[in-house]
């Protein structure tokens, strides 16, 4: 089912980030490959947004490598990130609420014929972009105002595409999001992966992350506390994982038992 | 529409996935269509005209039908008070006096479409003149060099306001109102004693601006000349835009749409024509407010620049995130809403062929802010249109000449201006909420 080709569209080679006296982030190491979706899960405070900032650009990374395509690359601002290609939906949407779909969707890209926005063309990509993606919106020219909050994050999310990126960050992207409206943005990242793009996916739900994705990468406390496949990973282990609940007593007493039993 | 009948058979999940996609697991649900079925759908003809305007006015979306609505009541009112006021003379000293204010008003609109506001206008328009004035007859400048520098100044004064705002971060509605007294100030410092600058009016913009300047030197057919370019330009732009959105194969404006848009600005402006040439013609300052609004709204819907005004008067942040340098529109906008003040500001020097120490004192800011607020720019930012200028300065000009012909007191036209203000903002704060309740702001 998933095509993971052999050099990673994005590696982190022993990254570290330091705020002041914060060490956020400790020698982290990720992997995602075109046409995967890697889940990237912790508790809160465990670095995941950090890492995430790290490579959109907002923050530059202390130590470590960043390969792109197998090549190192120096990430130090958005821009940077978004010449490579990558593409950032941050939980707060950040759409216009008076520009209408495609307004929203070609915002600070819009084409243009003879100087002058080609509305035109514009509609017609939008069109075929969202129907691509079996994105259901009343209209095209509807002011964002007057969609859902589900609606709002399928239009965020096509406006990643329309640079054209090879990676897309979703940022908690269900996470105010009532049943069918999850429904339609997992539908949407099983879309992505479709067009072999490769998704890094935050989200603290479970069973989004059991749905939709190849990889999980649990960070705990600004390391690496695992990457399983989410095919073979009991969703305890992971949770286990994310709370550092796989070495106490609980844990100690029932190995013993286990190596016991077997004597 | 096209995309309203189109119903195709619901295309198969992913199976491992099933649990995500809840109409799936029911093995008895009928096929969607692809639209969302909750979408508001217009129906073909006039009856979906009507079904689609009933619900803008119940969700709140006015556009131009409070301006319409004013209107008529004032008219109706003044006309029952005084039967000279619909006279030709009387309908073309309203078109000549308000493209002054009008001029003001547009600037105005840039800067409401940012959210903001700029307070310093009227004091703007005053300087300007007094400068134009200082320099032509003080300094003997050619009158259109001078001009030119007054409009520069205004267009530097204004850049200073949105740089203040926009760098340093003091609220627009305080750095504008240090502007108005300040601005204010340095034109009665340059008037000094004298008090007024008289400025010979034979030639010149002043002459352009004047009352007694005409397009065509009044000759009939210039009035219906400008009227029917108009109207073929509309025809054709929507047309053509048709045309193009066909080949393309998005939704287009169904032609009897055109038809009925075409003949709606035809019987309009053909109509104004008529009066206008009833009375002594079409004069060229309103002629030069109606090419400025033609080139602004183009601007405004037409050019990268005017979607990142309404982008920012939208969301900041989204904006910003679009790669849309912030600070840079609020300085050029606020230079803009200068650069207008100060042509107005021409205007006025037109009209009084002097500088005095009127010059856009009294409540000529706050006519200018009423017209675009009237006109149905909201004062929230991000939603108006440049031709709300024209329709409000219509409406305001309307009260002020009509009010003039009654001979009333300035007390009573305060007091009515002031309603009046009142009420444009209230329409739009209620506008915008019953916008909100039915989910469309």
């Amino acid at each position: 089912m998933v095509h993971v080709s052999a050099t990673p569209v994005l590696a982190l080679r022993g990254v570290s980030k330091r705020f002041g006296a914060v060490q956020a982030l400790t020698d982290v190491d990720l992997e995602v490959h075109a046409g995967e979706v890697v889940a990237l899960v912790g508790d809160n405070g465990a670095g995941k947004s950090t890492l995430v900032k790290t490579i959109a650009g907002v923050h530059p990374i202390d130590e470590g490598v960043i390969e792109w395509s197998g090549n190192p690359v120096s990430i130090n601002r958005p821009h940077d990130a978004q010449g490579l290609g990558v593409a950032t939906v941050y939980q707060d949407l950040a759409l216009c609420d008076n520009l209408d779909v495609v307004g929203n969707l070609f915002l600070g890209r819009e084409l243009l014929r003879r100087g002058v926005i080609d509305e035109v063309s514009m509609e017609k990509q939008s069109r075929d972009l969202l129907s691509t993606l079996s994105i259901r919106i009343p209209s095209v020219r509807i002011p964002i105002a007057s969609l859902s909050g589900g609606q709002r994050q399928v239009v965020a999310i096509a406006r990643a595409l329309i640079g054209d990126p090879k990676l897309v960050i979703l940022d908690e992207p269900t996470a105010a999001l009532g049943v069918e409206q999850t429904a339609q943005v997992l539908d949407l990242v099983e879309r992505l992966r479709e067009r072999n793009l490769a998704v890094i996916l935050i989200s603290h739900n479970m069973a989004d992350v059991k749905a939709v994705a190849d990889t999980v990468a649990v960070l705990r406390l600004g390391k690496n506390n695992g990457s399983f496949p989410v095919k073979t990973t009991s969703h305890e282990e992971i949770i286990a994982a994310i709370t550092g609940a796989t070495d106490n007593a609980v844990t100690r007493r029932a190995g013993r038992r286990s190596t016991e039993a077997a004597k | 529409m096209s995309d309203t009948s189109n119903t195709v058979s619901k295309e198969e999940p992913e199976l491992e996935h099933q649990n995500t996609v809840a109409p799936a697991d029911d093995p008895t649900a009928a096929p969607v269509s692809v639209v969302d079925p909750r979408l508001l759908v217009r129906e073909e003809g006039f009856k979906g005209y009507l079904t689609e305007f009933k619900r803008k006015v119940k969700g709140g979306e006015l556009g131009s039908l409070p301006v319409v609505v004013g209107l008529i009541v004032i008219w109706t009112i003044f006309q029952l008070q005084n039967d000279r006021f619909l006279s030709a003379d009387n309908l073309s000293n309203i078109t000549y006096f308000m493209s002054a204010t009008g001029m003001l008003a547009i600037g105005l609109v840039f800067v409401l479409l940012l959210g903001e506001i700029d307070l310093s206008v009227g004091s703007v328009s005053g300087l300007a003149s007094t400068l134009f004035a200082v320099f032509v007859v003080t300094h003997g400048l050619n009158p259109w060099l001078g001009l030119v520098l007054a409009i520069l100044i205004g267009i530097g004064i204004g850049a200073l306001h949105g740089w203040i705002f926009a760098k340093i971060g003091v609220p627009a509605f305080v750095v504008t109102l240090a502007g108005f007294l300040g601005w204010n100030g340095l034109m009665l410092w340059l008037l000094g004693s004298s008090g007024t600058i008289n400025i010979p009016s034979d030639s010149g913009p002043v002459h352009l601006l004047g009352q007694s300047s005409f397009f065509m030197d009044q000759a009939i057919i210039g009035a219906y000349l400008l009227a029917g370019l108009g109207v073929l330009s509309l025809l054709v732009g929507s047309f053509m835009d048709q045309k193009r959105r066909k080949a393309a194969g998005v939704p287009f404006r169904p032609t009897s749409e055109i038809l009925l848009r075409v003949i709606a600005l035809g019987v309009a402006s053909f109509a104004a024509a008529a009066v206008l040439n009833n009375a002594s013609g079409v004069s060229n300052a309103l002629v030069i407010f109606l090419a400025a609004l033609v080139i602004v709204d183009f601007v405004l819907r037409r050019t990268t620049y005017g979607r990142k005004i309404f982008a920012v008067g939208g969301g900041i942040e989204a904006a910003r995130r679009a790669g849309i340098s912030v600070p840079m529109i609020r300085i050029t906008v606020f230079a803009i809403s200068g650069g207008f003040a100060a042509i107005g500001g021409m205007f006025f020097a037109g009209q009084t062929a002097s500088a005095t120490l009127n010059a856009g004192g009294g409540n000529t800011l706050m006519l200018a802010i009423a017209a675009a607020v009237i006109g149905g720019t909201s004062l929230f930012g991000g939603r108006g249109s440049v031709w709300s200028a024209l329709l409000g300065m219509l409406v305001i000009q309307s009260i002020q000449t009509g009010l003039d012909l009654l001979n009333m007191n300035t007390s009573i036209q305060y007091m009515i201006t002031g309603a009046v203000l009142l009420g444009a903002v209230v329409i739009d704060s209620v506008s915008r909420r019953s916008q909100k309740a039915a989910g469309r702001a």
